[in-house]
């Protein structure tokens, strides 16, 4: 994975010393709150409804075990025992106290992390799929590339001021991981028939309020001007957004409003106004940074572990995924206990998750925008050993996209953005459905507090909006949503329901799947084939 | 009722004007009337108070009770982690926030 070298580290080191300046200057009354928060926010610190709560950037969901320990480091000393993995493969606290802040960013600049760019009007953590160099579906690596737009976009002094955030995926397989078209620059590495290299770009994906799905602006993008034609996307969204109206300044919007066809044609015309300036990152540039994504040295051998415990069986079937290379595996460790808290690790499982990594996944580590970890290189014959460790940890529960895996935002618990609690939502429907959750297969189910979409309620299977109705908690119901290669937004079912009320609802659902659905058909397909109609009475009767 | 609450600057711990100063427990809010908003912008130009906003409450046998759930989970801590609340031993403490 990506070292920093001394440029990177300077940058970074001196961003605390700033931020360290910034912090005594508002605790000292020197500068107000209105001065200081956007201070702040562009280190990634929010005032939540509890405290103030830390966004850490995890770039591209990866991490190594000393990275990982510092996390656990972090969460025991200056939080209150545990982080929050988020579903755009960051970590964030929420107990956090203004006056030690900076001495957090300083800790984490000591392991190549830092909380920049985690917030505000600017371009956020890049996100990528989970088992990037790992993964036999992918055509290379996407993490170079993404690791180019991380440098090349971080401390941008075009892209400062922004009309809203952006968001960017890179994704190299046909399987999308990472909702990458739900993005507002969705990239996925492809080859043309020469061999070449190049990717195909989606603009205008996003979620919130008005939830779109990216369309394809351009077929084929040769890798070597990744960065030019990004370049030239913020420009027509950064010239020509509005800037009145919070609700209306992504891209998305943008897009939407010209068509994508005169957005594109916008893009190619700045492009080729950029071009001659050759602000693309030269190859030997990249070449330096993809030498530190070069796969690690595999053992070979390939033995296949002993099934004969029931209970690793089903979490080998469920949880671990294939590998690229022969006697190894991916390894998906699931946060969402039966009734605990989607996305919460402890600090203690923070380092056992870290020592797992270093002993038996070549050190290295990813968060999921699932909120899950993966250990992405795992030797076959170590499997067992490693569940036995989860097991003991609390961390083995074997409902890897299964109801379960519920992706869910901090909600009303936490945010002062909510309207309705997500949490208990979420440990009522994963405790109802855990004994049978196996029949029902993959169903992917996500949950936000608030229009705002965090918890991805748009792109489930089945999708759960907590709104506030004259002061009380009420939850609407969507079908038929989806954030992977056939990327759909999902519907509204009718009138909403209370916090126990979802919970039925969505059981009058999957008993109607389960009454309808065909051979072989995941719940997504058999909504797919008989659509709302198929539910609405069961819902509603 | 009226309340008065903001965050604890150093800390952001959760705070509610007391008539004389700042408390971690609703209980010990008081009622505002009009005054809030000039209680809560004096109080901040001293530091002793970020954010300060006045809410609406009814006033119980406990103490103020928040009118939105908003500020009763604000007032107690998260209802998913019952340690980490203000009343971790008061089993019907999360029951009375919705």
């Amino acid at each position: 994975m990506y070292k920093y070298d001394q440029y990177d580290q300077s940058i970074v080191d001196a961003r605390v010393d700033e931020f360290r300046d910034q912090a005594r200057r508002r605790l000292a009354g020197e500068i107000t709150e209105d001065q200081f928060k956007p201070l702040r926010l562009k280190n990634g610190l929010y005032l939540q409804l509890h405290a103030y709560m830390l966004r850490v950037a995890i770039p591209y969901g990866t991490l190594d075990s000393r990275q990982m320990r510092k996390l656990a480091y972090i969460a025991r000393t200056y939080d209150r025992g545990y982080g929050h993995f988020t579903t755009r493969q960051n970590i964030q606290y929420n107990w956090i106290k203004l006056e030690e802040a900076p001495d957090i960013l300083a800790d984490l600049a000591t392991v190549e992390m830092h909380a920049i760019q985690t917030s505000g009007e600017s371009i956020r953590n890049v996100s990528s799929d989970q088992y990037a160099g790992a993964s036999a579906d992918e055509i290379a690596d996407p993490r170079p590339w993404a690791e180019l737009i991380r440098q090349a976009t971080t401390f941008h002094p075009e892209f400062s001021y922004l009309p809203r955030k952006f968001k960017i995926a890179v994704i190299a397989s046909a399987e999308d991981r990472a909702a990458m078209r739900l993005h507002d620059i969705g990239l996925r590495l492809v080859a043309n028939d020469a061999g070449d290299l190049g990717f195909e770009v989606y603009v205008g994906g996003g979620m919130g309020r008005t939830p779109f799905i990216a369309p394809l602006i351009r077929a084929f993008l040769p890798v070597d001007h990744l960065f030019s034609y990004c370049e030239a996307v913020l420009r027509v969204w950064n010239r020509t957004a509005r800037r009145d109206n919070i609700h209306k300044q992504r891209v998305k919007i943008l897009v939407h409003q010209m068509g994508a066809e005169a957005f594109a044609a916008a893009v190619e015309a700045e492009w080729q106004e950029i071009l001659p300036n050759k602000s693309d990152v030269p190859r030997a540039e990249f070449d330096r940074i993809a030498a530190y994504f070069t796969p690690p040295a595999f053992e070979a051998g390939d033995r296949e572990p002993d099934r004969a415990d029931p209970d690793f069986a089903v979490w080998l079937d469920q949880n671990v995924k294939p590998h690229k290379h022969p006697g190894y595996a991916i390894v998906n460790i699931s946060l969402k206990p039966i009734g605990g808290i989607p996305g919460d690790a402890s600090a203690d499982q923070i380092d056992l998750m870290a020592d797992l990594a270093e002993r038996h996944s070549f050190d290295e580590l990813r968060v999921t925008h699932a909120q899950n970890i993966v250990l992405p290189h795992v030797r076959k014959a170590d499997l067992y050993t490693i569940w036995q460790a989860l097991v003991d940890a609390g961390l083995a529960e074997s409902n890897l996209d299964l109801i379960s895996d519920i992706i869910a935002c901090p909600g009303l618990d936490y945010c002062s953005l909510a309207n309705a609690r997500s949490i208990p939502v979420a440990q009522k429907i994963a405790t109802r459905f855990a004994g049978r959750q196996r029949d029902l297969g993959e169903l992917k189910l996500k949950i936000s507090g608030c229009i705002n979409a965090c918890g991805h309620h748009h792109a489930g299977h089945i999708g759960i909006l907590g709104v506030d109705k004259k002061g009380t908690e009420n939850y609407q119901l969507l079908l038929g949503g989806s954030g992977a290669e056939d990327a759909s937004l999902g519907k509204i079912t009718g009138p909403g329901f209370s916090e126990d009320g979802i919970v039925d609802a969505i059981e009058r659902v999957t008993d109607q799947y389960i009454a309808v659905r065909q051979d072989g058909e995941r719940f997504l397909d058999t909504y797919r084939r008989v659509g709302m109609d198929g539910f609405k009475e069961a819902i509603y009767g | 009722m009226n309340i008065l609450t903001g965050n604890d600057l150093p800390t952001g711990d959760v705070i509610w004007w007391t008539g004389a100063g700042w408390s971690r427990h609703v209980a010990d809010a008081v009622d505002v009337g009009t005054t809030g908003e000039t209680t809560g912008a004096a109080e901040e130009a001293l530091r002793r108070v970020n954010n300060p906003y006045v809410i609406e409450a009814t006033d119980t046998a406990d103490g103020p009770r928040p009118a939105h759930i908003k500020d009763r989970v604000r007032a107690l801590g998260p209802t998913v982690r019952p340690d980490l609340t203000l009343k971790p031993d008061d089993a019907a403490a999360i029951a009375q926030v919705i």
